[in-house]
């Protein structure tokens, strides 16, 4: 008999260490064990065609029948709820109720999936030939599918993938098609159902449409949960969307968006099911298909509108060889054992449940927790490749050994050999094959990447754009940004690895910073990095002391350093790990002191998101060009962004209430405090921050 | 503490035989002649003759319990057949008061089995530790009062003595209302209102009556009836419980749809408190004279005084009865029929929806008629296949039906009810069906001293719940319930059903049966009551409410509190307080 402590524990254990693959942790060895199934090639002896027309029957959940897709949208519209907004709405917009109806029923049909099996076999058809041209594998975990597959049956399913390229959704469906498992309906960007004939067919194979700023729009708000929310309560079929919200130019996960999960959530909270089951599902890429244009949308080159056409002109994308991908559907978890303790569903006791109302403060910190939850099981569910662990190093190595004299090949292979080591050591999931001579490993990485980097006489080099055909010489800014495009495309790929190794490196840079041994020094710097940073690398809200222990765990398991109670001292093997840590989190820290450097400039008094953005590359264009600054990530948009978030999170940016243009005020005081605590000219204060999850 | 042995001779002073107590059993329910069992060819049999089932064999339910609990008819795990008398320890008395008690004449007992007999409900765990021979803290004494004023003589005593005083009506308790407190030192005595069982009067031109409050309903009904009357108060404990005790949970009855609940039919009552007797000074049919006294008298649950005389509404007998049944394609139709024959507030004198679980358990309960016999599921495939095509029978689900009334107005009753339920997709299935459905009320709590014969456990609990949340309530409780005994390590599936017993205007009744095989299981009881209290737990979490008619008693005492909330806590408490402040009637109920 299980005892709830143990079960806690179990739930404990599995936020850190992905159960199914992490055997032992002190011993801090993984062992990968398991099964990966190549889609692609079962595809070789079924035929694509075969695999198109192959009978497609899952058990949906309940067994219930099948509710027709023509069903929802009535269902949607004359459900309570939709009454209850209306109304709302008319009143308050002296508008008549046959009107708001109407304009419900009209985002209703823009919004719906209109899933017809016909398509959706004409989607795998077209999906097996251009997989199979671009990609040499599919790689998915069976013992994930069969959980899914059993969990189908059990209670509504709720897919949360990672989104990283155009691909994920399509492969997605393409995996649950080809084994028997209900085709998910899926979230997708409103942009994507502009797209003439893409945007029919999407919709087809059972997506709908969300707009992206919904913002204030209640009808569109109230429309769309309805629909979402019964397609949970009917078991429809399970639904599908990025918790991060949008796709990561970066490669790094972003922070989940609260919205959607709470419209799947809900259903449980409020009874309507008897519960909600999640499934992170990681989707890994060798090399991805956007790479070149996640450089140039992080540089503010504007990234072409989805079309039709511009579809069409990225057949040059398939001509190329992207390895292969790795689908890990995680270990379906059940919201009613998540959430136990930490919801009290009798709160909807008192009013009809179907009364539009704002979430308590309970429920918005459990769908927050639950958010970020998913997101650092999907971190977990990655899989490492080896090109993401040579990526980081590249990255550390001198900006001019690999633009000019190039990196001594055996001495890159050489230090990622011993990162692997670490990364196992931290309990990574490693994308490394065994049989192969570990030197032909890392050769076909590079060669994979061949895009990036250059092998030549045993040295890597970057590979520089290709030269401009125009006579007149450049500006020097245009080469920053041009040397940024690489720059930025190895720190993508550093970023899948990241996660593996952040807490600890927090702890590094926390050591290094304050030069303390006393662990509550060292913990109260680890927060303040954790919480000044926390749109960078996402953690759970309210478990500092858990992420700061998990570091401590770590780090002694590599042998980096010795703890006591009171204690954290570094060992003579930290002497070597401690660095790269720094190292790999230095881009970050010098790229924010950049933008602190900025804001406290005289004259920047009031910023708006659209004009700090441009000044801060400016900036930092010129501290790069002057040599003042090493790293190129201070150009990235997104990273600029974050900054602007976090400084409003932590209130040192303030919204002027009369401005339209969303301006902020800058608290300079505050902004050179955050600098200062940064660099350990003063010790960290806690900083103001959004209060913690209720936990 | 005294010692019992110099009273060993007057063990009874002339305790009364009660007659309920000779015929019962004493660690099951109902009458000592009329059980479940295999008989030596191995089919069910019903013993007996009070009931229209007894003496006959039902084929189907072996193979219904081999296939629903995973039993098996060479696993047995039968109850200690006597009570072991050393098993009981020797009463704690208080010799004052004894001494006292014997100068009033009111007739007493110290034997154990009189003690023994009234020291529990019928819960699951005071069941299961009867039949293993377990005795805990029973009373020390037992009382017959006779009438109002011995009982007002006994409280007297007892608040003169300090011993605590615990009324006892019919003992079909389900709260562990009647189980005494562990931490009790006085001495405690069990005040039986068995002798105080008389018809007082009855007023033709009111259409009232009033009466002793241990009167049991069965007795009621049929003493009543001689004089062309009824209360129409049936509650399916009717045939053991008692006038008082309804009145002291606010019990609620099959036929409330035209006579109400126990709060609509009381119209006085005399209860004796330590602080005196409390009653009011008329017969108004509604008084606006502040917040109803009555209101604190029902639903005290024993813990204030003792209910001794009651003044209730009768009504002359219904001309006529009607059973029927109608079924569904499912439970979800049948939800909705029901929720709509609310809403047009034509409910008959009862109905119930059971689910698909409790339709197939019904079908198992069909007594042989010929001798042929095909077998349980084949039986059933035939039923709904001749009758009912294109139902599921693994989805379909019945209501049964009771009209009552004038001839006339019953059948138009009757074909407005199967108006609405065409609507919903249900279909009339008889007369036969609904009847029986009703005859098992008072059957299947034998059944459950059969499934202990074969470590089988269960009981049942019961909610009222908003009509929107009845669905939802009926699958989630279910669902937690087979998820609970899963991951306990209950190896076979649990039996988890429920339907919907009453309707009103706002919502509805809904009882829950769960039952499981416990073979293999080191603490089966710990385990059922942790399972038992998730379901409290989810019920409570999907807008059901505590209680809607067993009560709280000490089983779901635990949840008083955010129930009523605090203040509402306060002011039972204060009630208690001045009524009383000695506790006096220290059964731990409630608060």
């Amino acid at each position: 008999m299980e005892t709830k402590v143990d079960e806690d524990e179990h739930l404990r254990g599995s936020l850190y260490f992905s159960p199914q693959t992490m055997t032992s942790t002190d011993s801090g060895r993984v062992k990968n064990e398991e099964e990966f199934v190549d889609v692609l090639e079962e595809l070789m002896h079924s035929g694509d065609l075969g695999h198109a027309l192959r009978t497609f029957s899952p058990s949906p959940y309940n067994g219930g029948p099948p509710c027709s897709a023509a069903d929802l949208p009535k269902a949607v519209l004359e459900s309570q709820y939709l009454r209850y907004v209306v109304q709302e709405i008319a009143t308050e917009k002296a508008l008549s109720l046959e009107e708001v109806r109407e304009e419900a029923s009209v985002i209703l049909e823009e919004m719906s999936q209109k899933l017809q099996m016909g398509f959706i076999r004409l989607m795998a058809y077209m999906l097996s030939k251009v997989l199979k041209r671009i990609l040499t594998g599919i790689h998915v975990n069976t013992e994930g599918l069969n959980a899914l597959k059993q969990a189908v049956q059990e209670s509504p399913v709720i897919l949360l993938p990672n989104h990283r390229s155009y691909l994920d959704f399509l492969v997605i469906s393409y995996v649950m098609f080809t084994y028997d498992i209900p085709v998910p309906v899926i979230a997708a960007g409103m942009a994507l159902s502009k797209m003439r004939v893409v945007g029919e067919i999407i919709s087809r194979s059972g997506a709908f449409f969300i707009r992206r700023a919904i913002g204030s729009d209640k009808l569109y708000w109230a429309v769309l949960s309805e629909y979402v929310k019964t397609i949970v309560r009917k078991g429809f079929a399970p639904v599908e969307f990025y918790v991060e919200g949008l796709r990561s130019r970066t490669l790094k996960s972003l922070m989940p968006k609260l919205g959607m999960m709470h419209m799947v959530l809900e259903p449980f909270f409020k009874g309507e099911v008897y519960d909600v089951t999640l499934v992170p599902v990681s989707l890994s890429y060798d090399r991805v298909l956007e790479e070149f244009l996640l450089a140039q949308e992080l540089l503010g080159i504007p990234k072409p509108k989805e079309s039709t056409t511009g579809l069409l002109k990225a057949r040059k994308v398939l001509q190329e060889d992207y390895g292969s991908m790795h689908v890990n559907f995680g270990r379906p978890m059940s919201v009613r054992h998540l959430c136990r303790g930490k919801i009290n569903r009798g709160q909807y006791n008192l009013v009809p449940r179907d009364l539009p109302q704002k979430p308590s403060g309970e429920v918005q910190a459990c769908v927050s927790w639950l958010a970020h939850l998913m997101v650092r099981m999907q971190e977990e569910g990655a899989l490492i490749s080896p090109w993401s662990l040579m990526a980081s190093l590249l990255l550390q190595a001198p900006a001019a050994a690999l633009t000019e004299h190039g990196l001594p090949w055996h001495q890159l292979a050489e230090r990622t050999l011993r990162l692997r080591k670490l990364a196992l050591d931290f309990g990574a999931h490693l994308n490394w094959p065994g049989k192969v001579p570990e030197q032909e490993v890392m050769s076909s990485a590079a060669a994979l990447h061949h895009s990036l980097v250059r092998l030549q006489a045993g040295r890597v080099h970057l590979v520089q754009g290709e030269e401009d055909e125009r006579e007149d010489p450049r500006r020097p800014e245009e080469d920053v940004t041009k040397a940024a495009v690489p720059m930025l495309m190895l720190a993508c790929y550093r970023n899948q690895c990241l996660h593996v190794f952040v807490r600890p490196a927090l702890l590094a840079v926390a050591i290094h910073v304050t030069k303390s041994v006393q662990r509550d020094e060292l913990f109260a710097f680890f927060c303040f990095l954790r919480d000044l940073f926390a749109n960078e690398f996402i953690s759970i809200p309210g478990e500092s002391s858990q992420d700061f222990e998990e570091a401590c765990v770590l780090l002694r398991t590599c042998g980096a350093v010795h703890t006591s109670e009171q204690e954290v001292t570094v060992s003579d093997v930290g002497l070597e790990v401690l660095p790269f840590l720094q190292d790999l989190l230095q881009p970050f820290i010098d790229s924010y002191q950049v933008m602190f450097r900025y804001l406290c400039k005289d004259g920047v008094h009031v910023v708006s998101e659209k004009q700090f953005v441009p000044a801060v590359r400016n900036l930092a264009t010129k501290l790069i060009l002057s040599g003042e600054l090493h790293t190129h990530e201070a150009l990235s948009s997104d990273m600029q962004k974050n900054v602007f978030s976090a400084l409003r999170r932590l209130e040192t940016l303030t919204q002027l209430k009369a401005s339209e243009l969303n301006e902020y005020r800058v608290n300079k005081a505050a902004v050179g405090q955050i600098s200062d605590i940064l660099c350990g000219r003063i010790p960290p204060q806690s900083l103001q921050t959004t209060p913690d999850a209720k936990l | 503490m005294y010692g019992c042995s110099n009273l060993m001779y007057c063990i009874s002073e002339h305790a009364p035989h009660s007659s309920l107590q000779e015929i019962m059993k004493w660690n099951g329910w109902g009458y000592s002649d009329t059980k479940f069992l295999f008989n030596k060819k191995g089919q069910a049999e019903f013993t007996g003759k009070r009931y229209k089932l007894s003496g006959m064999i039902i084929p189907a339910l072996k193979e219904w319990m081999e296939g629903t609990f995973g039993t098996n008819m060479q696993h047995k795990s039968l109850a200690t057949p006597a009570l072991t008398r050393t098993a009981v320890q020797p009463p704690t008395l208080n010799e004052a008061f004894v001494e006292e008690l014997k100068s009033t004449g009111v007739p007493f007992s110290h034997d154990a089995e009189d003690r023994v007999f009234r020291a529990h409900g019928h819960c699951l765990h005071e069941i299961f530790a009867l039949r293993e021979g377990k005795v805990g803290r029973v009373p020390d004494l037992v009382v017959w009062p006779n009438c109002h004023n011995d009982v007002v003589k006994i409280v007297e005593l007892a608040c003169k003595h300090n011993v605590c005083l615990i009324p006892y009506g019919g003992g079909t308790s389900v709260s562990s209302a009647l189980e005494c407190p562990q931490e009790e030192t006085r001495s405690i005595v069990s005040v039986d209102t068995s002798q105080m069982n008389r018809i007082l009067w009855i007023d033709e031109k009111n259409l009232t009556a009033h009466m002793e409050a241990g009167i049991v309903g069965q007795d009621l009904e049929r003493l009543l009836n001689e004089s062309g009357y009824c209360t129409g108060h049936e509650p399916d404990s009717m045939e053991f419980s008692s006038l008082g005790g309804w009145v002291a949970t606010r019990a609620s009855g099959m036929k409330k749809n035209i006579y109400g609940n126990i709060e609509d039919l009381v119209i006085h009552v005399k209860m004796v408190t330590p602080q005196g007797v409390v009653e009011k000074s008329c017969q108004g049919p509604r008084m606006s004279t502040g917040p109803d006294i009555h209101h604190f008298i029902m639903g005290s649950e024993g813990t204030l005084g003792v209910v001794t005389e009651v003044t209730m509404k009768i009504r002359p007998m219904p001309e006529y009865q009607k059973y029927g049944s109608v079924v569904f394609p499912n439970f979800e139709q049948g939800v909705a029929c029901l929720r709509e024959v609310a809403r047009q507030r034509c409910a008959p004198a009862s109905i119930r929806l059971m689910d698909n679980e409790q339709f197939k358990f019904g079908h198992a309960l069909k007594p042989q008629v010929s001798s042929m016999f095909t077998s349980f599921l084949e039986g059933l495939k035939k039923f709904y296949i001749t009758k009912f095509k294109g139902f599921d029978p693994d989805c379909l689900c019945v209501a049964t039906l009771l009209f009552e009334g004038n001839r006339e107005k019953v059948l138009q009753h009757e074909k407005q009810v199967y108006d609405i339920a065409a609507k919903f997709g249900g279909l009339a299935a008889g007369e036969d069906n609904g009847q029986r459905g009703y005859m098992l009320t008072f059957v299947i709590a034998y059944l459950r001293d059969l499934g202990m014969d074969y470590y089988v456990i269960g009981e049942s609990f019961e909610t009222s719940v908003p009509w929107d949340r009845v669905l939802d309530i009926c699958r989630n409780v279910k669902a937690r319930i087979i998820r609970e005994c899963k991951d306990k390590g209950v190896q076979f599936q649990p039996f988890s059903t429920c339907r919907v017993t009453q309707t009103y205007d706002a919502g509805a009744c809904v009882y829950f049966y769960f039952a499981f095989n416990y073979r293999g299981l080191s603490d089966p009881v710990h385990m059922f009551e942790e399972v038992e209290h998730a379901a409290r737990e989810e019920i409570l979490a999907n807008g059901g409410s505590l209680s809607h008619h067993h009560g709280v008693g000490k089983l779901r005492k635990a949840w008083m509190r955010e129930t009523v909330s605090d203040v509402g806590m306060g002011m039972l408490k204060s009630v208690k307080d001045y009524v009383d402040p000695n506790n006096i009637f220290g059964n731990g109920n409630l608060l």
